[in-house]
């Protein structure tokens, strides 16, 4: 059957999608987890975390899907990716699920009880399942960056050589505090776009001022570290983009500074990382001049450059191999069949626009401030 | 060589995990229509009584409801955790129900879930139905491409081996959406989501009216309950996935394990009504069987014939030997990608590849196998049968107390005998019935697939990820302990709702206004 798109094209838009699918994620649930995660610092009484609760409290479950829609479309575009990253970070993951659980049963069952011990337990549930993912998936990115201990059989079966604390080193850790302030930039801007003004939003903007400064300086420190440090993979022999997807037939070394060629060879590239900067310094600003569009803008357009940032110094790497170079997965051999790429992009270019349309809708429905006024009128808040 | 305690555990662990998970899911699917029906006739009456319904009712789903979508990740994720050389071997087919699932199905689901709770006030009664109505298509949805995932499981059609990329790739998209196992498996699973649910709010409207409390509003959910609980329960059990039992081996293999049928029976076959089914001698003991009705049931005929567990052994051992031929091909393309002739020969016993790899738990190469290998292997196609033939028998048997049950209701109901003692008292009984036969019926489904993960074509034991035994007791300790403390939680709130009762928010505001009014009255 002749498909309308080739298979490298697909490939490539694959890739993209990847990308657009974890920067929805991290603009959506991302201020859901930066508000969880500063819920115990920036609100003491119950009625100002029910103001800060119900600014995400409608909304987060759908947000929720742009990670679990992520999740799925690596498993159905990239199924090897899936499969070495999920087993072998087996441990992680496991911390991120138990996290990740305990957030919808916190946002659900606070509120059903008014025993102050019930609610404080609630909230640090909804803390750890914000703050713990922010954490480990930025841990991830930095092992992702410095390639995972695996190897491939020739069945193609991938063994693992590491431990989970193995996944903690300096540069890691670093990628993992930028995720979080990040992340808390972003839900430091998020509440000033919908809670109530007051001493909530002055403790938020001063903790968010903080994350904005965490923000540029640990993405200096981390870019330095990539540019400079024993970081980054080559291909060495020839590419066939159209060819099987079989990792083990493309030849692969480990070339420190690597992660840095692509800027040489497409210099607009170079956009990502001035946009990851650039949105953190206005994110500053908005929190400074107490201006929820300059913070939300500039935390957004921050995350969209820091994701892209990692995505394209590794182009066309996926998830390359430490200890096995030949392993490691890239763009041109690790994604599933020319035709479930094909099928999966009409599914995914009928779908998301829908998508898009309805969540715009509920988002002007519930548009307006959370206050703690309106927590005494409308029993259905949280 | 797959290490076998590995892959035990982690058979454990995504049992436990699923089994929890399903004790959720039938609720949610099951309510979410009942909020649609109670929610449709307020609007149309306009009568708050059926406000106040819908949002009680409503009240159970949320509770209930995030439990689901959080265990529900676990799934999601246990895929590439536990089972990275399925999610490798069968991704490129797997993979895509379910990341249509989240596009089509959860994001709308879980986008109007929350407009349904928060939104009451800031819509007009019409868009708020229509919302609380996205929600259960949402669900509902969800539940058709989780089934087109494991339906794809029970009998993988439109999909072939590629030796290039070592793995399963689709080759006709449209068979595998619309795989007549998996299009059964839907009809029957939500039926039984809305059986599930239809027993919880009839056995709880029972309670109300057992305590002489809430009448008004324990009678209207009464009615609603019984009219869809009936029209549920008969689905269940007449739409029930046995038409997809004569299709694969590993099928007709489930048929014959559940009915402990050791011989081939000839047209019509018998249905054995009960029995005690014995592994040691291969036979079953002092069984009652109904003649005809099997081989209606199976083969929707009177002369065809329903294999028996011995004949199908015969042809797995066919099979394995030609699946050994498969593997010999395979490893000779991977030495060298471009010897055709192995190629050539590979093409011709394609299909047995899986049936080859089963002898991998013997033997590191298959090649190697020896004859009494072969026979070994060949009866491990057989899935444990006693399980199989009791939880067949829980399950059905409870479908057609359900069918008493609801027909019972729906009498009582439409004569306006509500308050029936005795009847009440059985409906608050029957509560966790349901959640039997559902579990049941997921046993019996996936411990019939063994010892397959994909029939025919992945043995569930080559599936594991390469992980420690430490790594998973370590997971399977702390989901047990976490997922324990959750559902107590859970029970504890959904028993605290009940108590509260329907009018709580209602009693509270009015308590408010009469302390506020006060000072005004003296």
């Amino acid at each position: 059957m002749e498909l309308l798109l080739d298979y490298t094209t697909l490939r490539l838009i694959w890739w993209g999608l990847l990308g657009v699918l974890l920067i929805g994620f991290a603009l959506t649930d991302g201020f859901d987890m930066g508000v969880g995660a500063l819920l115990p610092f920036v609100a003491k009484t119950d009625e100002e975390r029910r103001m800060v609760i119900n600014t995400i409290g409608a909304t987060w479950e759908g947000n929720q899907v742009w990670f679990i829609v992520g999740g799925a479309a690596i498993f159905a575009a990239w199924p090897q990716v899936y499969a070495v990253s999920f087993s072998g970070f087996y441990l992680a993951m496991f911390l991120v699920l138990s996290a990740l659980i305990l957030r919808p049963v916190s946002f659900k069952y606070r509120s059903k009880r008014p025993e102050a011990r019930w609610r404080s337990m609630w909230d640090w549930g909804l803390f750890v399942g914000s703050f713990v993912p922010a954490l480990v998936f930025g841990v991830a990115v930095g092992n992702v960056l410095m390639g995972a201990p695996f190897r491939l059989t020739s069945d193609l079966r991938s063994f693992y050589e590491g431990s989970l604390l193995g996944l903690f080193t300096p540069f890691t850790l670093i990628c993992g505090l930028l995720s979080v302030s990040m992340l808390v930039l972003h839900g430091a801007a998020w509440l000033s776009v919908k809670g109530e003004e007051g001493v909530v939003l002055k403790r938020a903007r001063a903790i968010g001022t903080v994350a904005a400064v965490a923000s540029l300086v640990l993405f200096a420190i981390g870019g330095a570290m990539v540019a400079f440090g024993d970081m980054g993979f080559r291909i060495t022999g020839v590419v066939d983009t159209a060819g099987a997807s079989n990792p083990l037939r493309t030849a692969v070394e480990a070339a420190p500074g690597a992660w840095m060629d692509n800027y040489g060879r497409y210099p607009w590239m170079i956009i990502a990382p001035v946009l990851g900067f650039a949105g953190a310094a206005i994110g500053l600003l908005g929190m400074w001049r107490k201006s929820a569009a300059l913070a939300f803008g500039g935390s957004s357009a921050s995350a969209v450059g820091i994701i892209s940032t990692v995505g394209l110094s590794m182009f066309p790497f996926i998830l390359p191999s430490s200890i096995n170079a030949q392993s490691s997965l890239t763009v041109w051999n690790a994604s599933s069949s020319h035709l479930t790429l094909f099928i999966m992009l009409i599914v995914v270019v009928v779908f998301l626009p829908f998508v898009l349309l309805y969540t715009a809708w509920v988002y002007k429905v519930l548009w307006g401030r959370s206050t703690e006024a309106e927590l005494k009128t409308n029993p259905d808040l949280y | 060589m797959v290490d076998l305690a590995v892959v035990d555990l982690s058979r454990l662990q995504f049992a436990l995990t699923a089994l929890y998970h399903f004790l959720f899911v039938p609720l949610t699917l099951g309510l979410s229509f009942m909020l649609v029906i109670m929610e449709s006739i307020y609007v149309m009456t306009r009568r708050p009584i059926w406000r106040t319904i819908t949002r009680f009712w409503g009240t159970i789903f949320g509770i209930n409801f995030v439990l689901g979508v959080a265990t529900g990740l676990t799934m999601e994720f246990q895929f590439g955790m536990n089972w990275s050389y399925y999610s490798h071997y069968v991704g490129d087919i797997f993979g895509a129900p379910l990341a249509i699932e989240g596009l089509m199905a959860f994001f709308m689901e879980a986008t109007f879930v929350g407009l349904m709770f928060f939104g009451w006030d800031k819509l007009k009664p019409h868009a708020h139905l229509f919302v609380t109505f996205l929600v259960a298509l949402g669900t509902n949805l969800s539940a058709l491409w989780i089934l087109v995932a494991n339906g794809w499981m029970q009998n993988p059609v439109g999909a072939a081996f590629n030796p290039d990329t070592m793995r399963m790739e689709v080759t006709d998209f449209m068979a595998v959406i619309f795989n007549p196992v998996a299009q059964a498996k839907f009809v029957h699973t939500v039926s039984a989501g809305y059986v599930c649910a239809a027993v919880v709010v009839l056995g709880i409207s029972a309670f109300y009216l057992l305590k002489g409390k809430h009448r008004g509003f324990a009678k209207r959910s009464m009615t609603v309950a019984a009219a869809f609980g009936l029209l549920s329960s008969l689905s269940v059990v007449v739409l029930g996935d046995e038409s997809g039992y004569a299709l694969t081996d590993n099928q007709k293999m489930k048929l014959a394990a559940l009915e402990a049928m050791w011989h081939t029976e000839e047209a019509p076959a018998g249905l054995t009504l009960i029995g005690f089914p014995s592994l040691e001698d291969r036979k079953t003991h002092a069984e009652i069987k109904i003649p005809y009705v099997l081989g209606l049931i199976a083969t929707r005929s009177v002369d065809r014939p329903v294999e028996g567990i011995l004949s199908l052994v015969a042809v797995a051992e066919d099979r394995i030997e030609r699946g050994v031929v498969a593997y010999d091909a395979l490893e000779r393309i991977k030495a060298n990608p471009q010897d055709m002739e192995a190629r050539g020969q590979f093409e011709t016993v394609r299909n047995d590849l899986g049936y080859g790899l089963l002898l991998k738990r013997y033997v590191e190469d298959p090649r190697l196998a020896t004859p009494e290998q072969i026979k070994e292997a060949a009866w491990f196609t057989v899935p444990n049968v006693p399980v199989m033939f009791w939880a067949f028998r829980f399950m059905a048997g409870i479908g057609v107390l359900m069918i008493g049950l609801f027909g019972t209701a729906f009498v009582l109901c439409t004569l306006r005998k509500h308050d029936t003692k005795w009847f009440l008292m059985l409906a608050v009984a029957a509560i966790p019935l349901p959640w039997i036969a559902i579990e049941a019926g997921w046993i019996l489904a996936e411990v019939g697939r063994q010892p397959w993960a994909v029939e025919g074509v992945l043995p569930t034991f080559l599936g594991a990820s390469s992980l420690t035994v430490a790594q998973l007791w370590t997971t399977i300790v702390c989901f047990t302990l976490l997922y324990g403390v959750l559902a107590v939680v859970e029970v504890g709130l959904i028993l605290r709702t009940i108590k509260k009762g329907p009018f709580a928010e209602q009693e509270a505001r009015e308590a408010e206004a009469s302390t506020e009014g006060e000072p005004a009255v003296v």
